[in-house]
């Protein structure tokens, strides 16, 4: 196992996610765990975990990001997201291009430049609609386990309309076809769409770079890939772990912080 | 009363009995303003203003001017001292408060739009209160909800206007950090600012029982046409015999020339004092100007706000010549669109300092001072018509991106910063589209900030400030 080089932390709103890279800005550790409330606690028993699991000793530069990276005290640097998933995501695929990253509790678009840095972004307003929360809570509500929301959706022979952006509405608006006898994959279908709708107005607001690349845990849900491929016109490029990647552009950030700048992005294995 | 306007128009008619209409009636709401808008006495202000207060309020602005001078500091500061001259605007902004508090009774008192022609009215000596200022002044003291919620109990929609939910707050409970403000015995709207202020001023009549003075503005596409300014002319010209009226006593006109001449030389200066952020290091912060804009607002007309902003000026040049910038590492020049977040101008300055950013220039500080070459004291009422036709939010948001680029290049400006005001629609409409072309066509970082300029309600810090973060990094990653 080579040596750690960086560590990146991702204290997100939904998971809390850690990645450790190697001079070449490889991925050799990870873990990834719900979020919990006590978020400094938390980091610290992760990395401990990290540390032993990979080697590593403690003066490995860090960096954190996530709502949660203002508690994460014991590190170098913090970060906002937006600046780590650009990071990440052109280390992990090497081209820029507009990314979408579908988190728990927020989304964003964000231009990536041929640099690898965020050139522009737009996130979604003060509103839980076109975010992972979004899906989780019509899962739930539905009795559909969270894995078979995409292929459920994709599946359906028809589409239902919801009309509502809001998370709570669109609840309601939900039972109602239901109540109606519409069936559940269409209504899956049509809730998968409404949340694309609001990705496709934020990029249309920073512009389509191509190619559209989709990060997040939600880059998981294949009716999420394919509506967004539809919006594209061409298949959207998702890189191997897409819900790390807002930790690997820290640990990459990291890593360039002990060693200068950052020399050419390293595929992983 | 202002019988010079022909019928037809769309004017709010100066009586208060039919101005009410807007207003929501729901049973048990207070229809009354609140006992604390109670007269006030010639011995009250007397005592209490010219005895007490204006002494007191010097020796205050004493202490705070030492208290600046003496200020020894910290490494660790990311800002400049603040400028001297700052307590000298805490006073004349206390001082006018004060006097208001007793004014009622004493002197005749109109409340005007921040848009309005009040020249006229202060000719007429009427003490002057701009509820818009007011309620900026609440959220700076973080007042706006519990008195935007008196509003709301009385049926007003939270989807309004914050500042008029303030005001109306005020009006309805008497809850304001000032003490009290001077019930009104006239009131002048003008709609070149949003047509929110016709609705809530007609309330205000129907509340208080006072004339209406509504001044019509058409929107500006292109440049102001002849027939539009005779119109506007027109009207600020029918705010005479309604003054006159209220006044008990004619138009003083050598007074009036005297006002606008007053306003003349502030705008002139405040403009002045705007631009002399073009220099690198910029003296000042466009929060600080947010500050310092209060006497070009509600003292405009006063010979004490000329002295003021020329007392400023000189200041600032101090800072210029010594090479002194208001943000001590001043790395990255950011615009400031629309009204700022009053209750979070402390907290951003200080955040967008610590990354070496200064916010050099906004398009709202600049809209009491583009439009000073229009004032001309000889033609009174002409230039006022033009004055008052042209403000910012009267104008096409493609005016406003020219404004914005024009101030990119001469401010040297490295990123913008789009408030989108939920309380103030005119100024955010087209806010989505400006953002776009500023960052294609500049290749600007511009960031668009959703808030509100006065309730904390529409704001979560942790979401808001992750964005402006964001927003640095990508002007940090330009390097």
């Amino acid at each position: 196992m080579s040596a750690v080089a960086g560590i990146g932390i991702d204290a997100g709103s939904t998971t809390t996610k850690l990645v450790a890279v190697d001079g070449g800005g490889a991925i050799v550790a990870h873990a990834i765990e719900a979020a919990h409330p006590r978020v400094e606690d938390q980091v610290a028993r992760l990395l401990d975990e990290l540390r032993a699991r990979a080697g590593a000793g403690v003066g490995v530069p860090s960096v954190a990001t996530g709502y949660g990276r203002k508690l994460v005290k014991e590190v170098t640097r913090q970060v906002t997201e937006i600046t780590c998933h650009a990071r990440g995501v052109f280390a992990a695929l090497g081209t820029p291009g507009t990314l979408v990253d579908i988190g728990g509790q927020d989304s964003k678009v964000i231009r990536v430049g041929a640099d690898g840095r965020a050139v522009d972004f737009l996130m979604n307003d003060k509103c839980a609609a076109g975010t992972g929360r979004f899906l989780e809570n019509t899962a739930s509500r539905l009795g559909v386990p969270l894995d078979e929301l995409g292929p459920r959706a994709i599946g359906a022979r028809g589409e239902e309309a919801i009309s509502s952006t809001c998370t709570v509405f669109a609840e309601s608006e939900i039972i109602s076809l239901i109540a109606h006898g519409a069936e559940l994959g269409s209504i899956l279908k049509g809730l998968h769409r409404s949340l694309i709708g609001r990705i496709g107005a934020m990029v249309r607001g920073v512009g389509l770079e191509r190619p559209l690349m989709l990060s997040g845990g939600v880059a998981r849900n294949v009716a999420v890939r394919e509506l967004l491929g539809e919006l594209a016109g061409e298949p959207v490029v998702v890189p191997e772990d897409p819900q790390l990647m807002g930790a690997y552009g820290a640990a990459i950030l990291a890593l360039e912080s002990s060693e200068g700048r950052f020399q050419a992005p390293t595929r992983r294995e | 009363m202002s019988t010079t306007r022909p019928a037809s128009l769309p004017i709010a008619p100066a009586q208060p009995a039919a101005a009410g209409a807007a207003r929501p009636s729901r049973e048990g709401a207070a229809s009354k303003p609140s006992t604390a808008f109670r007269e006030s006495t010639y011995l009250k202000h007397l005592f209490g203003y010219e005895i007490l207060g204006k002494p007191a309020l010097r020796l205050q602005r004493w202490r705070d001017e030492q208290a600046i001078r003496a200020y020894e500091p910290k490494p660790t500061d990311v800002l400049s001292p603040p400028l001297v001259c700052v307590a000298q605007m805490k006073e004349l902004m206390t001082r006018h408060y004060l006097e208001g508090r007793y004014a009622s009774g004493v002197k005749k008192v109109a409340w005007v739009t921040s848009g309005a022609p009040a020249e006229i009215l202060k000719a007429f000596g009427f003490f002057l209160v701009y509820p818009e200022n007011h309620a900026a002044l609440c959220g700076v003291r973080r007042k706006t909800e519990e008195i935007a919620t008196e509003a709301e109990n009385a049926g007003f929609s939270r989807d309004l206007c914050s500042y008029a939910r303030t005001d109306l707050g005020t009006v309805l409970s008497g809850k304001t950090p000032v003490g009290r403000l001077p019930r009104p015995d006239l009131l002048l709207c003008c709609t070149n600012i949003c047509q929110t202020v016709l609705y809530w001023y007609r309330n205000l009549a129907d509340l208080f029982g006072v004339p209406l003075v509504l001044i019509d503005t058409p929107f500006l596409y292109g440049e102001a046409q002849p027939h539009q300014i005779e119109y506007v002319k027109r009207q600020i010209e029918g705010i005479i015999p309604v003054a006159e009226k209220v006044a008990g006593k004619a138009l003083d006109e050598e007074r009036f020339e005297s006002v606008l001449q007053h306003a003349r030389d502030a705008a002139d200066l405040w403009l002045e004092v705007l631009n002399r952020s073009q220099n690198r290091p910029a003296p000042m912060t466009a929060f600080d100007g947010f500050i310092h804009m209060g006497p070009i607002v509600d003292l405009r007309g006063d010979a004490v706000t000329v002295e003021y902003y020329r007392r400023m000026l000189k200041e600032l040049d101090a800072r210029v010549a010594q090479g002194v910038g208001a943000v001590k590492d001043e790395r990255y020049r950011v615009l400031w669109d629309n009204l700022p977040i009053w209750y979070r101008i402390g907290g951003f300055s200080k955040l967008l300092a610590q990354h070496g950013v200064n916010v050099v220039v906004s398009t709202y500080t600049y809209a009491w001072g583009e439009l000073a070459p229009l004032i001309d004291p000889a033609k009174p009422l002409d230039s006022m018509a033009k004055v008052y036709l042209h403000p910012i939010l009267n104008r096409s948001p493609a005016d406003k991106l020219r404004v914005m680029r024009r101030m990119v290049k001469e401010f040297g400006l490295d990123g913008v910063i789009l408030h989108s005001d939920r309380s103030c629609k005119p100024y955010s409409l087209g806010q989505i589209d400006e953002r776009e072309l500023l960052a294609r066509e500049l290749g600007l970082p511009a960031l668009l900030l959703e808030a509100d300029h006065s309730d904390p309600r529409a704001w979560a810090d942790e979401q808001g400030n992750a964005r402006l973060e964001a927003f640095v990094e990508m002007m940090e990653g330009r390097g």
